[in-house]
């Protein structure tokens, strides 16, 4: 921190407003598509354990130790293989999504009441409908509740890989601790916060939408 | 695999063993900072949990601190430490051990404090109703009945809290805080893949080690009468 120089100088945020829009925009893609592809596979090994209850102590024992890894130690293990590129951080941020969105789609499902999904078999539905039908429905809130999790605690990884060159406001986080320069180390953690708030808050909304017989609960 | 060869020879290789930037130094820096870091979260977390849930007050915000916490990424709590650090302790105390250890603490406090409370909430309401009869004052209830019977979730808490906390010690490399993140750091720079490898895989292993001594700490001292049910957490 330079002696005489502020904490944060709004001209030189209002001079790279046009900067936070590129980072805005990487941000937002590296982590839609960490929570998008997470959620593909999360889902398809959710069905697995739904199916084959002996693959649940596996698949979460390994979703698990991935989790436990620290972020910027998985990046590293995988630069050698995959180089400085987008890969290894969707390689790093897809295997955090993956424990939280598994815990919960499961959960949810598994917490459809027995009587309802015998009810569902009861009038025709196949299983292709009654997961469908009645078992993701009745989950929905679990799951996005697993969804907005994920969803906060990637864009906060996201920060992390600007170590890696990706980055999105990460980036600017890094080159503000490179150069002492609290305006743009500031502003990139607030924006990065900001973020996590504004996805927290629409994927509620999304919740809302998609389950307006829960609106008074 | 070459590259498992230059990782193995790298950590075999006396030399990384001695001066400052010694393996042994690394691991230990490394350790100190997030012990510490998870000692005086517990000592200000717990309590506060623990009070809230005895007394039930200020349920919405002890819940959603953990959220908070989660939504400030680790790399920003890193940076956001040096101008605070700098300005307690003066400019000198501005980078190394002080940010790191800065950053690291509020990262701690949010799972403790809402495991905490959790875990006092959760207690069967008919076994507080029978201490309570039985004479035992609110200290009382809450040492031999609450306390005792949320451990498990209270453990649980510090061991995120630990492992969140090694996770992050990494990054103190980028404040010039020393740490196995060193070597990581170092490795990218210097686009030296043995050491940026060996690194990556000490700290991995630090953090599964922590998780697996709180496995082994929580079956040691939580009650085997309650030991079933908590193995659904």
């Amino acid at each position: 921190v330079t002696p005489g120089e502020p904490l944060v100088r709004w001209d030189w945020i209002a001079s790279h407003l046009d900067e936070f829009a590129f980072r805005l925009g990487e941000h937002v893609e590296l982590t839609v598509i960490a929570v998008g592809v997470g959620f593909v596979i999360a889902f398809a090994l959710s069905l697995l354990i739904l199916r084959v209850p002996r693959t649940e102590g596996p698949i979460t024992g390994i979703a698990g130790t991935l989790y436990t890894i620290p972020s910027l130690a998985l990046f590293a293990l995988l630069i050698p293989y995959t180089g400085l590129t987008i890969v290894t951080a969707e390689i790093g941020l897809v295997s955090y999504t993956l424990l939280i969105l598994i815990r919960n789609i499961v959960r949810g499902i598994r917490g459809v009441p027995a009587e309802v999904r015998e009810a569902a078999v009861g009038m025709g539905y196949a299983p292709r409908e009654v997961l469908l039908r009645i078992e993701l429905p009745l989950a929905m809130a679990v799951i996005i509740a697993g969804v907005r999790l994920a969803t906060i605690t990637t864009i906060g990884l996201v920060t992390v890989t600007a170590l890696i060159g990706q980055g999105g406001f990460g980036f600017l986080i890094l080159i503000g601790i490179q150069r002492f320069f609290t305006t743009e180390l500031i502003a990139g953690a607030v924006l990065s916060v900001t973020l996590a708030v504004v996805a927290d808050a629409l994927l509620v909304l999304l919740q809302r939408r998609l389950t307006p017989w829960a609106r008074g609960a | 695999m070459t590259l498992l060869g230059d990782v193995a020879r790298w950590l075999a290789d006396p030399a990384h063993y001695q001066g400052t930037d010694a393996v042994q130094t690394r691991i230990l820096e490394h350790v100190a900072v997030s012990g510490l870091a998870v000692l005086v979260g517990v000592l200000v977390a717990l309590p506060v949990g623990l009070y809230l849930g005895h007394t039930g007050r200020l349920g919405f915000v002890a819940v959603n601190v953990a959220n908070v916490g989660r939504a400030l990424p680790s790399l920003a709590a890193i940076a956001l430490a040096i101008p605070i650090a700098g300005t307690l302790l003066g400019v000198q105390n501005g980078l190394g051990f002080w940010p790191t250890f800065f950053a690291l603490v509020p990262l701690a406090l949010p799972p403790i404090l809402t495991n905490a409370y959790v875990a006092v909430r959760a207690v069967d309401g008919d076994v507080v109703e029978a201490a309570r009869g039985m004479g035992l004052g609110e200290a009382g209830v809450l040492r031999a009945i609450e306390l005792p019977l949320g451990l498990p979730l209270i453990l649980a808490g510090i061991r995120t809290a630990a492992v969140n906390v090694v996770a992050t010690a990494t990054l103190g490399a980028l404040v010039a805080f020393g740490g196995l993140g060193r070597y990581i750091v170092d490795g990218l720079a210097l686009q030296e893949y043995d050491r940026l490898f060996a690194g990556a895989l000490l700290v991995a292993l630090l953090a599964i080690a922590v998780e697996v001594a709180f496995g082994t700490l929580e079956r040691a001292v939580v009650s085997p009468g309650i030991r079933v049910r908590s193995g659904a957490l």
